[in-house]
């Protein structure tokens, strides 16, 4: 094989600079063997668990270097936005927990976020805070998979078992809130499907103050080590004018240095009353978006204590009988009641002529909901704005001309979920 | 909401181009003649006081009223200013369905354009690399965003099965395409 890979790393701690960031050499390709020029054309995936699900990439090598990088995507298109314009909004919840199964509440959230703008409804206090908490879990449980599988990826399993366990942990409490563990269809429009039950804020707040110290255990394992430096280190660098001019959001431009983050820059929920920071990169490589991403989950952490905090009495939902259901014991013992339920089920709730835009700040990124309306209960036009779409556009960009083991480490740090790419 | 200055901006730079402007649910929407809309987004891109450097969506729409015409949607982002705008481009039904790429100002459009070429059917004259992206390269069903389409597809199962089973996989990508030399096959 042409070209043979310098590693400059000593095995154990390499030298760190005066911030305690490991010193970065960059990784050289050095010599251009005999069969350069020769190209060869490998197809990886659709079904290649290095993928991340059914991503296939054609890719073109000069010995191990990668030339061109064809991505193709489309393997589980379902036609969501499709479906959407044949259901009434609160239909559509059911569906965005299928477009990123591993954050589900916080698309859920999204939708009903963007439905609300549309409809000009302000949510209660006590929705405003659970769904923070709903969207911050989901981050972290994002993240834990992220870095699970890019650790899996790149040779170290320890990782995923030791997130894994604590993603279980979030789950179980999602479970005894939702019912369900992936597909949680958390929210509706004006409100949320249910309250969290007795004692369950307690138990979240004890599994906030054991997760950071696994986190910590994770960094000791990763951050300094050489193998993970080597291999992701000045890999798959995008620059801060590079990552704007690609559209991409979340970890992937704020590793790039742009301090881009919707829950500050343009706030929903009151993330703005919240006390956090954006963790933000310098050089942009894979390097820096896995501590982006390390960062966030602390980050993530703290909103959901203050969350806790803060958390009012009071309903979970409007008082609007027209938009939110009575209650089943209500509606089967007095006739007002059921005749909301009935027009509710049966005619859904008629959104006014418009449209509106409302983006959240996803796991992956800017996680937009466009609802057009023309007046009926089912819009016109339901367009998601996919993170996970846009950011995966840039790995031909990133991955030409590094190694072909790198592109394996860049298409891990791009974080994709196919079922978002796709929809 | 007072609507953003963008508007009165835009008015008086491209006249006329502007068709109209308003406001929904707080988010500012201005309708731009589909000739100028290049030259629009590339000044709103670049012109000091406007700054909108961020392309956040492009997608398109089309309406249950089968008389209006299709819209091309741009959604930008000033990351300095902290603004959101909307554009839209009116293209109607009895015409060309085609638009100028926008590739050249933002890299990111380039997947959105092929998804919006793949769902709807609307041309960007000029991208380079303009082939359907989530539906298989020689699908034949049309466009499945349209209102015409049927939600179910046009063909029946056992036409869609029976495709599936007899399309050549390497067609879904050909080596000519890659233009690779010294690949054996």
């Amino acid at each position: 094989m042409a070209g043979t890979r310098t590693v400059t790393y000593e095995l154990g701690t390499p030298a760190v600079d005066a911030q305690g960031r490991p010193a970065r050499e960059p990784l050289t390709v050095v010599g251009d063997g005999e069969i350069a020029g020769d190209r060869m054309l490998i197809n990886i995936g659709p079904q290649h668990p290095a993928t991340h699900g059914v991503l296939r990439l054609v890719v073109e090598l000069d010995g191990e270097v990668v030339v061109r990088v064809i991505p193709h995507v489309g393997y589980l298109h379902s036609g969501f936005e499709k479906l959407g314009e044949y259901r009434h909004y609160n239909q559509i919840i059911p569906l965005t927990d299928r477009t990123d199964y591993l954050a589900s509440m916080s698309n859920n959230v999204g939708l009903a976020l963007a439905a609300e703008k549309l409809m000009g409804i302000e949510v209660t206090e006590r929705c405003k805070v659970l769904r923070v908490i709903a969207c911050e879990m989901s981050r972290i449980i994002s993240h834990c998979v992220w870095a699970g599988t890019t650790g899996i990826d790149l040779g170290a399993f320890t990782v995923f078992l030791w997130l894994f366990q604590e993603r279980e942990r979030l789950y179980d409490f999602i479970e005894a809130w939702t019912g369900a563990r992936l597909t949680t269809s958390l929210t509706r429009v004006g409100g949320l499907m249910a309250d969290v039950p007795d004692g369950w804020t307690d138990g979240l707040r004890r599994w906030c103050g054991r997760f950071p110290p696994v986190l910590d255990e994770i960094e000791a394992m990763l951050s300094k080590n050489s193998i993970w430096l080597g291999r992701t280190v000045d890999v798959g660098v995008m620059s801060a004018a590079e990552a704007i001019n690609w559209s991409l959001s979340g970890p992937m431009i704020r590793a790039s240095g742009v301090p881009f983050d919707l829950r500050k820059d343009r706030p929903y929920l009151g993330y703005e009353t919240y006390d956090f920071a954006v963790p933000v990169g310098e050089h942009g490589d894979v390097y820096d978006r896995y501590l982006v991403r390390m960062e966030e989950m602390r980050q993530s952490t703290r909103i959901m204590l203050q969350a806790l905090d803060r958390l009012p009495d009071g309903p979970i939902n409007v008082s609007d009988p027209r938009v939110i259901l009575p209650a089943k014991s209500r509606a089967m013992s007095d006739m007002e009641a059921m005749i909301f339920h009935f027009k509710q089920v049966m005619e859904g709730v008629a959104a006014p002529i418009g449209e509106a835009y409302q983006a959240v700040e996803g796991p992956r990124g800017e996680l937009g909901t466009y609802f057009v309306s023309d007046g009926t209960a089912k819009p016109v036009r339901w367009r998601i704005r996919p993170p996970a779409f846009i950011n995966l556009a840039a790995l031909p960009k990133m991955s030409e001309g590094h190694l072909l083991s790198d592109l394996i480490a860049i298409n891990a740090s791009v974080d994709i979920v196919m079922g978002e790419v796709d929809r | 909401m007072p609507a953003n200055h963008s508007v009165a901006t835009l008015q008086a730079r491209f006249g006329d181009a502007v068709r109209h402007a308003f406001v929904s649910c707080g988010d500012t929407v201005v309708v731009i003649a589909a000739a100028r809309v290049h030259d629009a987004l590339a000044w709103l891109k670049s012109t000091p006081g406007e700054q909108y450097d961020y392309l956040v969506d492009l997608t398109a729409v089309e309406y249950r009223d089968r008389e209006r015409p299709l819209e091309v949607v741009y959604q930008l982002w000033s990351l300095e200013r902290k603004v959101l705008l909307r554009l839209k481009v009116e293209l109607p039904k009895d015409q060309e369905l085609e638009v100028d790429t926008v590739t050249d100002l933002w890299a990111g459009a380039d997947w959105l354009e092929r998804e919006v070429w793949d769902m709807f059917g609307i041309r960007f004259r000029g991208h380079p690399d303009l082939r359907r992206i989530l539906m298989w390269e020689n699908y034949a069903e049309g466009h499945p965003l349209r209102k015409d389409f049927p939600l179910r597809g046009r063909f029946s199962r056992a036409e869609q099965t029976r495709q599936a089973l007899s399309g050549d996989l390497e067609a879904h990508y050909s080596l000519e395409e890659l233009a690779i030399k010294d690949v054996t096959p």
